[in-house]
């Protein structure tokens, strides 16, 4: 095979990278080159650099090291039996190119992933010299995120950490059964044992940090992971369970969700068809409902149909007030801030205004107008100083006088 | 001028402060109007970038006489932290929307917290856009280098919509700290040697450098991690609206990805188009269908599709490659010189072969012509992927207790994944259905083997059979005494 240009790589190694949905550069340390040799600075709050069409932020450079794999995963374009075009770049390329891109201002730093070669450790060998060339020969202080290798030695993945800002493992699916039939080569249990053990490392570097103030930090954006939506058969339900699960017993910061797109040269086992975009936006939905809401699990489960999927055309929020009709209308002048979060159309900022306000007067409609984007949606399920619904709340036909009504055949419904 | 209204009102004053973004100069004006008891109405505020805002302003330049009695302004903490982003904002109004809010505060000391309030969401709507356009800057800002003896120096070229600047000046300096760069803008310049940051005039497009040729590698990079399966084009123009476009060289690939998004989407699912549709209800139907089968290059090689056979409810079943050139000749499973080696073999092992359903994990025989001879080829992974739909359809409807697969294809047919046989052999695994599955080699690989290694083949190609058969009457032994 004739040498592929760096130009050529690139577009081969980022088409590659491209189905892991996280791109986050946030809640990492605060660092900055102020005074050093270096270069690079994380502000704690992350930045988009670019958008693509697609509507996914372009943070950082995500490439694959390589996409040549000994791994057989059906749902993944790198898999063994793929045809796609191979390549690889050496760990010093990787490293050219994050600085030159940084330098430019196009990136905030390195997201690098590979391709299984040779062995699990080998591979993450060669991950880690990357992240190390940069923290350690160029002084880089921008953010890094390095994709674990599960069946990887234990050592290097400790190591990975004291470099990386994040680390992380995908679960790939939601089920051990969606695994064993798609990615035939990976094992559950030793994805979570991975998973496991960076929880450990984290939680005792974090220790170590408050004892000693030059412990060496590990990961301090903390790990994340990421499942495939669709490509199983498991339900909306299935996922929320397995996602709380997760972020429980590993102390996750974020879960991902990615719909299963179609790829070129698709293994045979996968029928390709649209992406479920609908429905992976409707699961990250039910996740900020657990996570910034004070949602249970098993309420956003609530949601779902009893087909253990979520409403497409509503979302999980709206769906579970229709459902539990009894806790509304909701006094915005006098109930706890934790009913507040479950009246649909009130955001967290919306419901810390409200907060704030109160104390100063009583709020008319008009008053919570003007805190949230539509008051019409709000209405059925608030009580103001002027306003009660009275028999609103109750009607049957609720949901098509606050919901848009069907739209004509949006194609990402279907999907 | 006109005596008359200021006869009866109170004095006018209008205040200039020394550039737009000049806190401390309003701040210092402010508080002195406040002691002085000026109600807001009665000034005009400006500063050099807005000097056009009202034309007709009238009012005194000379500041009023502070009574020294006068109480201190007072200001709560978030209106003052506040006030510093609105006062970057475009908007001429954004003094004086400033001022009346320090005047009601005079009296409303919680006012802030009124978040319904006209004015204090004006102000919050204010200082959202600001530091929507500190974070656009941060992020938007490309630069491009010139190089020369003296080290690199980046250039970049950027409009703001606000009086960002000089506040967002220090996000640069803490990043870029090693590196000399400069950012020009209409509204005024940086430039920063690596010890000492300068201000300079508002610059032109035309004072940037052009391009860099890191921006092809770049580009590149910005088209190949576009998934065009995902196109989601409101969502790219909410956080990344087209008045930024012009200045960042990745934008111009936009129309022609979002073109041929749809026509590459639809291409990746035509490519993979698998859907077989509901599963055949009985062997005789999957027989027919798969004559007709052409999801594969091997089922559009023009040979006739071979169907597995033997009693529907068998116990055990026999899983092989591919039919040979006999046994697409005939239409039978095994009927040539491999199957013939394994009859003999399974009836060593005490297995009656004709209790056992025969099948493949292929349909079609894959060949290359040689002269007269039709060669015998592996199946492709894919192949056996695709014509898993039939084995499984197979498995659904003859429900063995027992699958043997003979060779890497079968049992990647019925792993999902490519084994080592030698490494799998003689231990049996579970499938999804609950059936047992073993696998051992393929006879066809002992027919091409010589002499002595021959021989060793055959013995464990013996001694699984025999594991098997053992397993079999204990696996029918025990449904007897269960049943």
């Amino acid at each position: 095979m004739s040498q592929l240009s760096v130009l050529e790589r690139l577009e081969i190694l980022a088409d590659a990278a491209k189905y892991d949905a996280s791109c986050a550069s946030s809640g990492t340390a605060k660092r900055n080159s102020k005074g050093g040799k270096g270069i690079g600075s994380t502000e704690g709050m992350g930045i988009c650099h670019a958008y693509a069409p697609d509507g996914r932020c372009i943070s950082l450079l995500k490439i694959l090291l390589t996409n040549h794999c000994v791994f057989d995963c059906h749902y993944c374009i790198n898999r063994k039996s793929s045809n796609t075009r191979r390549a690889r770049f050496t760990p010093q390329e990787v490293v050219d190119l994050t600085l030159s891109f940084y330098r430019r201002n196009y990136i905030e730093g390195l997201f690098l992933s590979s391709g299984i070669i040779k062995s699990a450790s080998h591979t993450m060998e060669q991950l880690i010299e990357v992240a190390r060339i940069l923290r350690e020969e160029h002084d880089f202080r921008g953010y890094i995120h390095l994709k674990t290798i599960p069946e990887a030695d234990p050592e290097l993945v400790a190591q990975a950490g004291l470099y990386a800002d994040r680390v992380s493992i995908n679960v790939e699916l939601p089920t051990v059964a969606g695994l064993t039939r798609l990615a035939p080569d990976k094992s559950a249990p030793q994805i979570e044992g991975a998973m496991g053990s960076l929880k450990e490392a984290i939680v005792e570097a974090k220790d170590a940090r408050k004892r000693f103030r030059n412990a060496p930090k590990f990961a301090p954006a903390g790990q994340s992971t990421q499942m495939i939506v669709g490509a199983d058969a498991a339900t909306d339900s299935d996922i929320v369970g397995r996602a709380s699960t997760l972020y429980g017993n590993f102390g996750l910061r974020r879960v991902y969700y990615s719909a299963f797109s179609p790829i070129p040269d698709a293994s045979a086992v996968l029928p390709l068809k649209r992406p479920p975009l609908m429905r992976e936006h409707r699961l990250y939905q039910s996740d900020w409902l657990m996570r910034f809401y004070g949602y249970a699990p098993h309420e956003v489960q609530q949601a779902a149909g009893a087909d253990g999927m979520l409403p497409l055309d509503i979302d999980p929020k709206l769906a579970w007030a229709l459902r539990f009709r009894g806790d509304f209308p909701v006094d915005v002048n006098r109930a706890p801030r934790e009913k507040l979060l479950r009246v649909p159309g009130l955001g967290v900022k919306a419901v810390n205004a409200i907060v704030a306000a109160r104390r100063q007067r009583r709020l008319r409609l008009a008053d919570v107008g003007k805190l949230t984007v539509s008051i019409t949606k709000v209405r059925p399920f608030i009580i103001a100083e002027d306003w009660r619904p009275v028999l609103l709340t109750d009607r049957t036909d609720l949901q098509s006088l606050i919901a848009p009504a069907a739209r004509p055949a949006q194609m990402e419904l279907f999907a | 001028m006109t005596p008359f209204r200021s006869m009866r009102l109170p004095e006018a004053f209008r205040i200039t402060l020394s550039a737009p973004d000049d806190f401390e100069g309003w701040r210092d004006a402010a508080r002195r109007m406040i002691r002085a008891d000026v109600p807001p109405d009665r000034i005009t505020w400006e500063s050099p970038a807005d000097q056009s805002a009202d034309l007709f302003a009238q009012g005194d330049r000379r500041l009023p006489a502070q009574p020294a009695d006068a109480p201190q302004p007072r200001a709560s903490r978030d209106f003052l932290q506040l006030a510093q982003s609105v006062i970057l904002h475009s908007d001429s109004t954004r003094f004086s929307l400033l001022y009346r809010m320090l005047w009601r505060l005079q009296s409303r000391p919680r006012l802030m917290e009124d978040k319904a309030d006209a004015d204090v969401r004006a102000m919050e709507d204010l200082a959202r856009n600001v530091r929507r356009d500190i974070h656009k800057m941060r992020a938007f800002v490309r630069f491009r280098v010139i190089e020369s003896e003296a080290g690199d120096h980046y250039v970049a070229w950027f409009e703001p919509d606000h009086h960002i600047l000089r506040a967002n000046a220090g996000f640069f300096v803490r990043r870029f700290t090693t590196m000399h760069w400069s950012i020009l803008t209409p509204r005024g310049t940086l430039h920063w040697d690596g010890e000492v940051l300068q201000e300079g005039p508002p610059a032109t497009r035309a004072d940037a450098p052009s391009g860099d040729p890191v921006e092809a590698l770049w580009r590149k990079y910005y088209a190949s991690t576009f998934n065009p399966a995902r196109l989601k084009i409101g969502a790219m123009l909410k956080e990344m609206p087209r008045r930024y476009w012009k200045n960042m060289p990745e934008t111009a690939l936009i129309p022609e990805l979002i073109a041929g998004a749809q026509a590459r989407e639809a291409q990746m699912v035509k490519a993979g188009e698998q859907d077989f549709g509901e599963q055949p209800q009985s062997l005789a139907a999957i027989a027919e269908a798969i004559l007709a089968c052409r999801r594969c290059e091997m089922g559009c090689n023009g040979t006739r599709a071979v169907m597995g056979e033997g009693p529907q409810g068998a116990a055990l079943m026999i899983v092989g490659e591919q039919p040979g050139d006999t046994e697409e000749a005939q239409g039978k499973p095994f009927v040539g010189p491999a199957g013939q080696l394994l009859r003999a073999h399974l009836q060593n092992a005490g297995i009656d072969m004709e209790q056992a359903y025969v099948t493949n994990a292929v349909k079609h025989f894959k060949f290359v012509p040689r002269g007269k001879h039709r060669l015998h080829q592996n199946p492709t992974a894919k192949e056996i992927d695709i014509c898993r739909w039939w084995l499984d359809g197979e498995r659904a409807l003859v429900r063995p207790r027992l699958v043997l697969a003979l060779g890497a294809s079968a049992a990647r047919s019925l792993l999902g994944k490519t084994v080592s046989v030698q490494k799998v052999r003689g231990e049996p695994q579970v499938l999804a259905d609950g059936s047992e599955l073993w696998i051992t080699t393929h006879p066809s690989y002992l027919l091409r083997l010589e002499d002595q290694s021959r021989a060793e083949e055959e013995a464990k190609f013996a001694n699984d059979l025999r594991k098997v058969s053992t397993r079999l009457s204990e696996l029918s032994g025990r449904i007897s005494t269960e049943g």
